[in-house]
């Protein structure tokens, strides 16, 4: 991109948190100020300029007929569409609603619920339209984000990883807490990028980057079962922020259905 | 005064309270001194300023992707093996700077950043360790192109051995000829006699520092009971092969039926042209099989002592005038490392798993002279799953479709 190019960032069902993500990359923010045209962010912008753009941060998922429509209108207006977060990529902790009945969920919470018009899922913003990248995270990270934005603004990829959180677990020598404390971890079966927050703290990962390339979700958990995880507990632990992820809803399911059947 | 430094193969003796005055003679030459210690649950390799801070009593039960440390009413100060970390991060750093570059009115200049090496004193080295380091230098140092880094960092590592005097279950190092004993490659040598240790000199500026502390010199006697803590453990490590086999022809007291847990499995490796198997085996069903159990996590390589496959990627500022070329740590079962600008050419686990076996156990064998495996059984241990690389090829063995094509 020759010229400075303009950036939009729009919303869908999420949290806000992985916008606010740019406005959290304190040191980096002048500098991506600078190297981009933030045109329309209405977080951070009080006038908003109209399409079309050359990068879309698409936040949140599709959860209504409404939004479902409107991405379709932001993918013709957007060169690049990024989806940022779990939300964007994998329909968010919102995406539980798919194992449930909706219309239930409507008369318990609504006084009202012929006003609520709701799709009876949560999906990810890449099974409506084409996605050109995808930043994971709940929320995203932000080194993630700014590498996204210079690889961009310089017209090369961004260098994301694809391997398991592990791979930065060992490199930056954290002590694995499933095999020395035998916690149920995920972070063999996840995309690293979070910089092995969780680990370094001594806690489990669960799984906020979504599935790894070649996630076997599957053979952990029936190990983690087999060392007297309870199966509750391991279905809970894939039914996260990447419950809708396909290779974490497979493996969900799957010990869910041992569940029932012990 | 330091006397006649004490020569290379000499025993001498050295208490516990003396230990303490190794670790000010390295640190008064200037050495930073680091020790296994606990963290987190496990033996890692960290600074020490006191030997109080060593682990006494301290052991590790290890299995197939379980690691556990455990009290015990000993007085042992290295009676643990192998944690998850070896020398690798000391030498082959998991993250380095191997070139910056910066373009100043549209030229660019390149700098490459000096070398970081220094001197650094690793107490409680095992032979399996001494090992996967010579294999290290062969990779990092062998041939024509020497890896800067390595070499200063190496140069400057002093190294005392600690003679193990017990095995994990995961240990094999015996079938792979690279211990139990140390034998080669420290510049000092502890086997823990009670009370005091027995010390060999194995450098000479090893020789120079017992000179230095006027440890005594060891009695006959002393050097047989150290000598007989090795043979023991070999003679226990060799007898894992016919115990195992008593056990499969014994099912009667299999723990299945019994409802009791299974006896931990005590690895050994039957290297026996261990080149032709995996090689003749290249289509085995075992590799699908054990794919369906692998993460493809990395893990395996990522604690493996010899693995040294590295990523190299060009990071830029978000102005692109700021450019470092970094290299980390890589494996061989991430899609990066066999992507070309054709796709990635190992795009299943089953491939990646064989790639690293084969290569390990194979062909490393062709490329230096050595098998790439020092049996220290980190992998097994620190493989999330347990999958069991003694385990494959036993699978293998027992169904050789190489074999069996040869014999029809």
């Amino acid at each position: 991109m020759a010229t400075k190019p303009s950036l939009a960032v729009f919303k869908f069902a999420s949290c806000d948190g992985c916008q606010l993500s740019l406005l959290d990359a304190e040191d980096e923010l002048l500098a991506v100020a600078g190297a981009v045209d933030i045109a329309y962010f209405l977080e951070a912008r009080t006038q908003q300029v109209g399409g079309p753009y050359d990068i879309g941060l698409v936040e949140g998922s599709i959860t209504t007929p409404h939004d479902a429509e409107r991405i379709q209108e932001i993918r013709k207006q957007c060169r690049f569409l990024v989806s940022i977060g779990a939300c964007a990529t994998a329909g968010g902790i919102q995406s539980l609603k798919n194992w449930a009945d909706v219309n239930d969920f409507i008369h318990r919470v609504y006084a009202h619920p012929e006003y609520i018009k709701t799709l009876s899922t949560s999906t990810p913003i890449a099974d409506h339209v084409k996605v050109d990248i995808e930043l994971r995270g709940c929320p995203i990270n932000k080194y993630q984000l700014v590498e996204l934005i210079t690889a961009l603004v310089h017209g090369r990829k961004p260098r994301f990883p694809s391997y398991a959180v592990c791979v930065e677990c060992k490199r930056r020598q954290v002590v694995c807490v499933a095999v020395a404390q035998g916690i149920a971890c995920l972070g063999p079966v996840t995309q690293a990028g979070c910089g092995v927050i969780c680990p370094a703290f001594n806690r489990d990962c669960y799984g906020c980057f979504g599935p790894k390339e070649n996630s076997n979700p599957n053979s952990l958990v029936q190990h983690d079962a087999a060392n007297g995880i309870p199966r509750d507990h391991l279905v809970r632990l894939l039914r996260n922020f990447n419950a809708g992820a396909s290779e974490f809803r497979l493996a969900s399911d799957h010990m869910e259905r041992s569940v029932s059947q012990s | 005064m330091p006397g006649v430094p004490a020569h290379i193969g000499a025993f001498h003796t050295i208490g516990v309270d003396q230990l303490q005055l190794l670790l000010n003679a390295l640190q008064s030459r200037g050495y930073r001194t680091i020790a296994p210690r606990i963290m987190d649950g496990a033996i890692v390799y960290s600074e020490i300023a006191k030997i109080e801070q060593l682990p006494v009593g301290v052991i590790d039960r290890q299995d197939g992707g379980t690691y556990r440390l455990e009290k015990v009413p000993t007085s042992g100060y290295f009676d643990y093996v192998v944690g998850p970390q070896s020398l690798k991060g000391y030498l082959f750093p998991p993250r380095e700077t191997l070139l910056k570059s910066v373009r100043k009115n549209g030229d660019w200049q390149f700098t490459v950043p000096p070398v970081e090496a220094p001197p650094l004193a690793v107490l409680g080295v095992r032979s399996c360790d001494l090992h996967a380091l010579a294999i290290q230098d062969k990779v990092f140092l062998g041939g024509p192109y020497v890896d800067p880094g390595y070499q200063a960092r190496r140069q400057n590592l002093f190294l005392v051995a600690v003679n193990c005097r017990r095995a994990a279950a995961t240990c094999f190092c015996h079938s792979m000829n690279t211990g139990p004993a140390a034998r080669q490659g420290f510049d000092l040598a502890l086997t823990e006699l009670s009370p005091d240790f027995l010390i060999e000199v194995g450098s000479p500026s090893g020789g120079e520092l017992v000179a230095e502390l006027q440890l005594a010199p060891a009695t006959p006697r002393q050097v047989e009971e150290g000598r007989v803590i090795s043979d023991l453990l070999v003679a226990e490590l060799q007898g894992r092969a016919a115990k195992a086999s008593n056990e499969v022809s014994a099912p009667a007291e299999s723990p299945g039926a019994s409802g009791t847990t299974p006896p931990i499995r005590e690895r050994f490796l039957d290297t026996t042209n261990i080149h032709g198997l995996l090689l003749g085996n290249l289509e085995h069903p075992r590799w699908q099989e054990t794919a369906e159990r692998c993460l493809a996590c990395s893990n395996c390589t990522m604690v493996c002592p010899t693995c040294f496959c590295a990523a190299v990627e060009d990071v830029s500022d978000l102005s692109g005038d700021n450019v470092r070329r970094e290299r980390a740590w890589d494996s061989c079962f991430t899609a990066e490392h066999s992507t070309m600008n054709t796709g990635t050419v190992r795009k299943t686990t089953a491939s990646r798993y064989r790639q690293w076996l084969t290569h390990k156990l194979a062909t490393w064998h062709e490329q230096f002279g050595t098998s790439g495996c020092v049996g220290c059984g980190r992998c097994i241990t620190w493989c999330p799953v347990g999958i069991d690389l003694t385990e494959e090829v036993v699978a293998i063995r027992d169904h050789d479709g190489a074999k069996a094509r040869n014999e029809v």
